[in-house]
């Protein structure tokens, strides 16, 4: 889960990590208010989770509260990458002399967290060379240390004579701190600024393991599903929105990608992916099905491989949804496994007969997509 | 003997009083795992399908030799049970359980190489070496004894592909599920070195999957391998920057992509089906290149597999 800049602020403020002073406003009127609270010169920054808010105007100057106000003005219902902007940061705007970088993020290779860093901070990561790059990993065993962190930074050229020293090897050592208390994947500072002899996080990136959700009750949650992706993540149901003509439904995450590939192969294109998990029984079912017809598709395609998923429970729900709300396109449907017997005699009640095999299913789907 | 588990192994079921516990330590002990002791803290105590039910994996130990555990306990407790599970000196621990806070797997992956263990998963099938014993949650009857070793990231995928071998006439020596989650503990080069060392397992098959870089450093391997390894890669046909269920499944900044993990396992060698059911064909052409244009081991039994228009 992305959290939005200024609640990673707020999240770092809580930490004590140093950040500009600001506040999240959603109203012009507001930003001018904030603007006089802060006083003197503000930056303006949208609020939305995609990278280059800068390079896309998101992020603009005011000298005093009359520019900021007429400056959130523009800034508010602007879309920025496809996301519109909702709410601003309303932030000091610092006196910068140089600009770092510092993330800590999970190497599923490596199997534990690694920490980037580098003197060359301000933009994308990916565009820094490797020389100016450090890299560590931490053991999740070992922890923070004060002696990894010191290392860091002296690899980050930055000399223990220097008065960001100190500072910078604090900064580290709470950051890791905050990735772990917080079931982080991701936390990012970019730019990471000195600014005379303070060191400041100038900007958060902090995103958030969704499965670790249920130990982190004091953040606020935020979504970019769409509506109809978010009643499917509540069911348990994994479904994303594609713009293809052809509704699928299978079950595991694998097979349904290999799904999507089959339907290609034979030049068709899905609508969804809906990934309806190993156990859903009936009313899991129902609800998927009812998913997959909120996309309006030509055709759908149900692939079921029953090995958790018991056959029958899938066909009754089929046969149910089928016989309530009726199903205004053709389906095919593919169902073998656990209680595949049972579950083919309530589809020949509905009048489906099911397939064996998924490459002929698709074949057959991707045609009535068609016609 | 097989890789990692076989009929000698002494299992721990840990949650078997639990709803998909229960369920699949019946069909572990229908497929001929040896099931020696399960862990309840409600049913402590008590016999469940025949398994002596104890308070704790080290209460269970008190009695019985354990080998290995299967460990059903919800995604909350489950980094409990497996450092529990590897605190009891167990050396083979397969995570069934999904939705593990990736924190957890960290630290459970830590633990285990600190013990010297194999953890497989979290978030896996388990693993099945065909006709000796079964670890988890894989439908019996497409299991069967024969000379291909599976390694796979997702389950059903697995049951499709391993079907379509049986029905082929191919059966597999072991199959592994990795799990589906960034990360996890035995890894594809892990579980291909195995391979490449069991005498039972005379040609692989990779299942793999859009995301990450597993594909890409099974490939460096297979490089110097001498067993012929086909692959099957899902998510061809994803968008990126979409999450397709897995945890690891999506392409972010042009990373992890099927062309470049394609690339990387053809360089290899490895023939990769552009579809699920052209891994049988795939490796009945290894089969016959192996054994020098003659008919191969894999030809076998093909008559049962349906002749296609």
């Amino acid at each position: 889960m992305k959290m939005f800049e200024y609640m990673g602020k707020e999240l770092f403020g809580q930490y004590g990590l140093p950040i500009p002073r600001g506040k999240m406003v959603t109203t012009p009127e507001a930003a001018a208010a904030a603007a006089r609270e802060i006083g003197g010169s503000v930056v303006v920054k949208s609020q939305v989770l995609s990278g280059k808010r800068g390079k896309s105007g998101g992020i603009k100057f005011a000298d005093n509260p009359e520019e900021a106000k007429a400056t959130a003005g523009e800034l508010l219902g602007l879309t920025i990458q496809g996301l519109r902007v909702e709410a601003l940061l309303v932030e000091e705007k610092l006196k910068i002399d140089k600009e770092l970088y510092i993330s800590l993020a999970i190497d599923g290779a490596a199997k534990q967290p690694v920490l980037i860093a580098s003197a060359q901070g301000g933009m994308e990561i990916e565009e820094v060379s490797e020389e100016h790059l450090v890299k560590t990993h931490i053991d999740p065993e070992l922890g923070m240390q004060d002696f990894i962190a010191r290392e860091v930074v002296r690899r980050m050229g930055v000399p223990r004579t220097s008065p960001h020293h100190q500072e910078l090897v604090k900064l580290i050592k709470t950051l890791y701190k905050i990735f772990t208390e917080k079931d982080a994947e991701l936390v990012e500072i970019n730019p990471l600024v000195f600014s005379g002899d303070r060191v400041i996080a100038a900007d958060a990136k902090v995103t958030v393991d969704e499965e670790a959700l249920y130990r982190q009750p004091g953040l606020l949650q935020v979504t970019e599903r769409t509506s109809a992706e978010e009643a499917a993540h509540a069911l348990g149901l994994s479904f994303v929105e594609l713009d293809g003509d052809i509704g699928v439904m299978a079950n595991g995450a694998g097979i349904t990608m290999a799904t999507l590939d089959t339907l290609a192969f034979y030049g068709g294109k899905a609508a969804n992916f809906l990934d309806a998990g190993g156990g859903t029984g009936e009313e899991g079912t129902a609800k998927a099905l009812e998913l997959i017809l909120s996309r309006n598709p030509k055709s759908i395609f149900i692939n079921i491989f029953g090995g958790i998923t018991r056959c029958d429970d899938v066909a009754r729900a089929f046969a149910s949804v089928k016989k309530k709300r009726g199903i205004p396109v053709p389906v095919v449907v593919r169902l073998v496994g656990t209680n595949q017997e049972q579950g083919r005699a309530i589809l020949r009640e509905v009048g489906i007969e099911a397939y064996d095999f998924m490459q002929d299913a698709a074949q057959k789907a991707v045609e009535l997509a068609r016609s | 003997m097989a890789i990692i588990v076989d009929e000698h192994t002494n299992v721990v079921v840990q949650g078997i009083s639990g709803k998909q516990g229960l369920f699949h330590t019946r069909q572990m002990l229908e497929y001929g795992t040896r099931i020696v002791a399960g862990t309840s803290a409600s049913k402590a105590g008590s016999i469940l399908e025949g398994v002596p039910v104890y308070e704790s994996v080290g209460a269970a130990c008190e009695r019985h030799r354990i080998d290995a555990s299967v460990i059903f306990i919800p995604a909350a407790g489950a980094k409990d049970a497996a450092l529990e599970a590897l605190e009891a000196g167990v050396k083979v621990v397969a995570v069934i359980t999904e939705h593990v806070p990736v924190h957890d797997e960290m630290a459970i992956v830590a633990y285990a190489e600190r013990r010297g263990a194999t953890l497989i998963g979290p978030n896996t099938f388990g693993i099945v070496s065909s006709g000796k014993s079964k670890l988890g949650i894989p439908p019996n009857r497409f299991f069967v004894p024969g000379p291909v070793g599976v390694v796979a990231r997702s389950g059903t995928l697995s049951y499709e592909i391993v079907g379509n071998l049986t029905a082929a006439g191919i059966g597999q020596s072991t199959v592994v599920g990795m799990g589906g989650d960034r990360v996890v503990g035995l890894t594809f080069v892990d579980v291909l070195r195995k391979f490449e060392e069991d005498p039972l397992t005379e040609a692989v098959v990779l299942i793999g999957e859009i995301g990450g870089n597993a594909e890409e450093e099974a490939a460096e391997y297979i490089k110097g391998m001498k067993k012929p390894v086909v692959a099957y890669l899902a998510g061809k046909s994803a968008p990126p920057g979409k999450r397709m269920g897995h945890a690891g499944a999506i392409i972010e900044r042009g990373k992890g992509t099927y062309e470049g993990k394609v690339q990387a396992l053809t360089a290899a060698g490895v023939k990769v089906a552009s579809v699920p059911w052209e891994v049988t064909e795939l490796l009945r052409q290894k089969g016959r290149a192996s054994s020098g244009g003659r008919e191969g081991r894999f030809s076998s039994g093909l008559s049962a597999q349906r002749e296609r228009a």
